[in-house]
């Protein structure tokens, strides 16, 4: 991290002012970035971090704790082409349409659906259906099994909707085949 | 002998440095190259599409000399920003790329003979430019001490006040250096009292961190004597899609364009459609790059100063300028040549860029945050085997004294 750095309205006559680097950026500003950087990808140092960031090692350290905390991040993942792993992968996302009552409601039915491991993801959604879930196995017979048995047995859950996956093009951000190459001259003006 | 002897105005102008490596850097194996002067981001999609889109429904024909009336409506919402007001009928010429621009309005306001100072170092097209339109450069050195800003002082010991043109181009390449409001002022002064023309060059003014563009031509009284280039190349990455603009007082627009729809009828056609879409809706992708930028850049500086090669705090473009270790003794392109040899790495010696630029290397971190972090780790690898062979060699030296 640079020990001397430049804030807007620093820049004439051209001296460094001996500041923390801090200064620069807002609390809400770095946690905004930090949080666009560490979704491109999680996998860098807290060092590597900071440096794009402009932040001390220790604040961006504290504030990636303070997230944690927080519950605003609440995992690092790989993302996983299935299709090319020499895995049995299958994926299919679920609509789900639930009876509510009193004593019942959309969260309770939820904190029972997102119990199972083969439900990836559970979203309460507008639309036709309450729930749109993601849900894989190990074959079609397993997810089927699964949503016949776990999921549609639930008293609330009224109708279940399965779309098998049969092709991933992107998933969180990550194009599986661009096809886009990198094809600038190596050297250029 | 060739019927085609070349004009001695060709036959003076000497094939650009950059050649060489890019030769050098297309033999060598597993190259990571810092040599790129394009974004290494793609079009936006919806710009893409739009450009699709207009090739499906037959939009193959010429525009408008001065290009599309929507393209440069859009142009102004594009400069608003910069407290830039042209008139999109009168002031505006929309070019193929930004080089067209920079050539017209040589070739407009350059007689033959006439001086045109240009600030080093910087881009390498405009000497050549300036020379085919008959005019004589006058390199302006620009320093490390001032974070290669141009200065009055600098214009005046290079006998600028004697020229009829200058060619400023802010935010810089190779450097990445931009200039404040008060450093613009002062060069707007020279330029005013001196009756320049300049001829700006802000082609990389979106890619500006910090702190916000200053065009020059929003300073008093440059207006009436500045013609501002800029283009969708490196804020759109729309490099291929040769796509620029002249912005300027409706007589120098005029002279322009007369060139304009002589030698190049119309920008093209595909192009200025993806621009109209690119400025409507593709705010969102500029700033993604530019954050994207931004974060390599400031990690770019970090590294180069760890490693002791005194890198100033660039602040605009996508170029990083740190001067090479002292063991190098000053020699940029030993160093570029070497570090490709050994650890194929591709960068370009600060002096093909003109005076000023030696003892400097032009790092572009356009290349994905992976790439540079593997650059930078090879070249730390290639300074510290130099540093450390340099140390043996003058220890054998004194043990054997």
């Amino acid at each position: 991290m640079p020990l001397f750095q430049r804030c807007r309205g620093d820049r004439h006559p051209r001296t460094y002012v001996r500041r923390a680097a801090s200064v620069c950026m807002d609390d809400a500003e770095a946690r905004r970035e930090l949080l666009a950087v560490l979704t491109e990808n999680a996998r860098q140092e807290t060092a590597d971090v900071a440096i794009q960031l402009g932040l001390s090692e220790e604040r961006a350290a504290t504030l990636v704790e303070a997230l944690k905390t927080e519950g605003v991040l609440r995992g690092y993942q790989a993302v996983v082409d299935w299709g090319q792993a020499d895995v049995q992968h299958v994926t299919a996302e679920l609509e789900l349409n639930v009876e509510l009552d009193r004593e019942t409601t959309y969260e309770d039915v939820a904190r029972r659906v997102v119990k199972f491991s083969e439900v990836e993801s559970l979203r309460l959604v507008s639309g036709d259906f309450d729930f749109a879930a993601t849900v894989t196995g190990e074959s079609m017979n397993d997810v089927s099994h699964f949503v016949a048995e776990r999921i549609a047995t639930i008293p609330e859950v009224t109708q279940t909707v399965t779309h098998f996956v049969m092709e991933t093009y992107k998933d969180r951000g990550v194009e599986f085949e661009s096809r886009e190459d990198d094809d600038r001259l190596s050297v250029s003006p | 002998m060739s019927r085609f002897d070349s004009s001695d105005r060709v036959a003076s102008v000497p094939p650009s440095g950059i050649r060489k490596y890019f030769e050098l850097a297309e033999e060598a194996d597993d190259v990571i190259s810092l040599g790129v002067g394009e974004p290494d981001f793609s079009a936006p999609w919806a710009a893409r599409e739009a450009a699709i889109e207009s090739l499906e429904r037959g939009r193959t024909s010429y525009t408008a000399n001065r290009g599309m009336l929507e393209l440069r409506e859009a142009i102004a919402e594009d400069v608003a920003a910069w407290g830039l007001e042209y008139d999109p009928e009168e002031e505006r010429v929309v070019t193929a790329g930004a080089s067209e621009a920079v050539d017209a309005s040589m070739r407009a306001f350059v007689d033959s003979g006439d001086r045109v100072a240009v600030h080093e170092p910087t881009y390498v097209s405009y000497r050549p430019t300036i020379v085919f339109a008959g005019g004589e450069p006058l390199a302006v050195p620009t320093t490390a001490e001032t974070e290669f800003v141009l200065t009055p002082e600098a214009l005046r010991a290079a006998g600028a006040d004697e020229a009829e043109v200058l060619v400023l181009c802010y935010p810089n390449n190779p450097t990445g250096a931009t200039a404040s409001r008060d450093e613009l002022a002062d060069i707007a002064a020279f330029c005013r009292e001196h009756d320049l023309l300049v001829v700006a060059d802000e082609i990389y003014a979106s890619l500006t961190y910090e702190s916000d563009h200053i065009s020059i031509a929003s300073l008093p009284g440059m207006r009436e004597r500045t013609v501002v280039v800029n283009g969708f190349s490196k804020a759109y990455a729309m490099t291929g899609l040769r796509l620029g603009y002249a912005l300027g007082p409706p007589d120098a627009m005029r002279a322009i364009n007369r060139i304009h729809q002589y030698a190049m009828l119309s920008a093209p056609t595909t192009a200025q459609y993806a621009a109209v879409e690119a400025v409507r809706s593709c705010e969102d992708d500029l700033a993604e790059m530019r954050s994207s930028f931004d974060r390599r850049r400031r990690f770019v500086v970090s590294r180069f100063n760890e490693l002791g090669m005194n890198c100033f705090e660039a602040t605009g473009a996508f170029y990083a300028f740190p001067e090479v270790p002292a063991l190098f003794d000053g020699d940029d392109e030993a160093f570029a040549e070497e570090l490709l040899r050994e650890e194929s790495v591709a960068l370009v010696p600060g002096s093909v860029f003109g005076e000023g630029g030696e003892g400097h290397l032009r790092v572009s971190y356009a290349t994905g945050m992976d790439g540079l972090k593997e650059a930078l780790s090879r070249i730390e690898r290639f300074v510290k085997a130099r540093a450390s062979g340099s140390s043996e060699a003058s220890s054998s030296v004194s043990r054997s004294r």
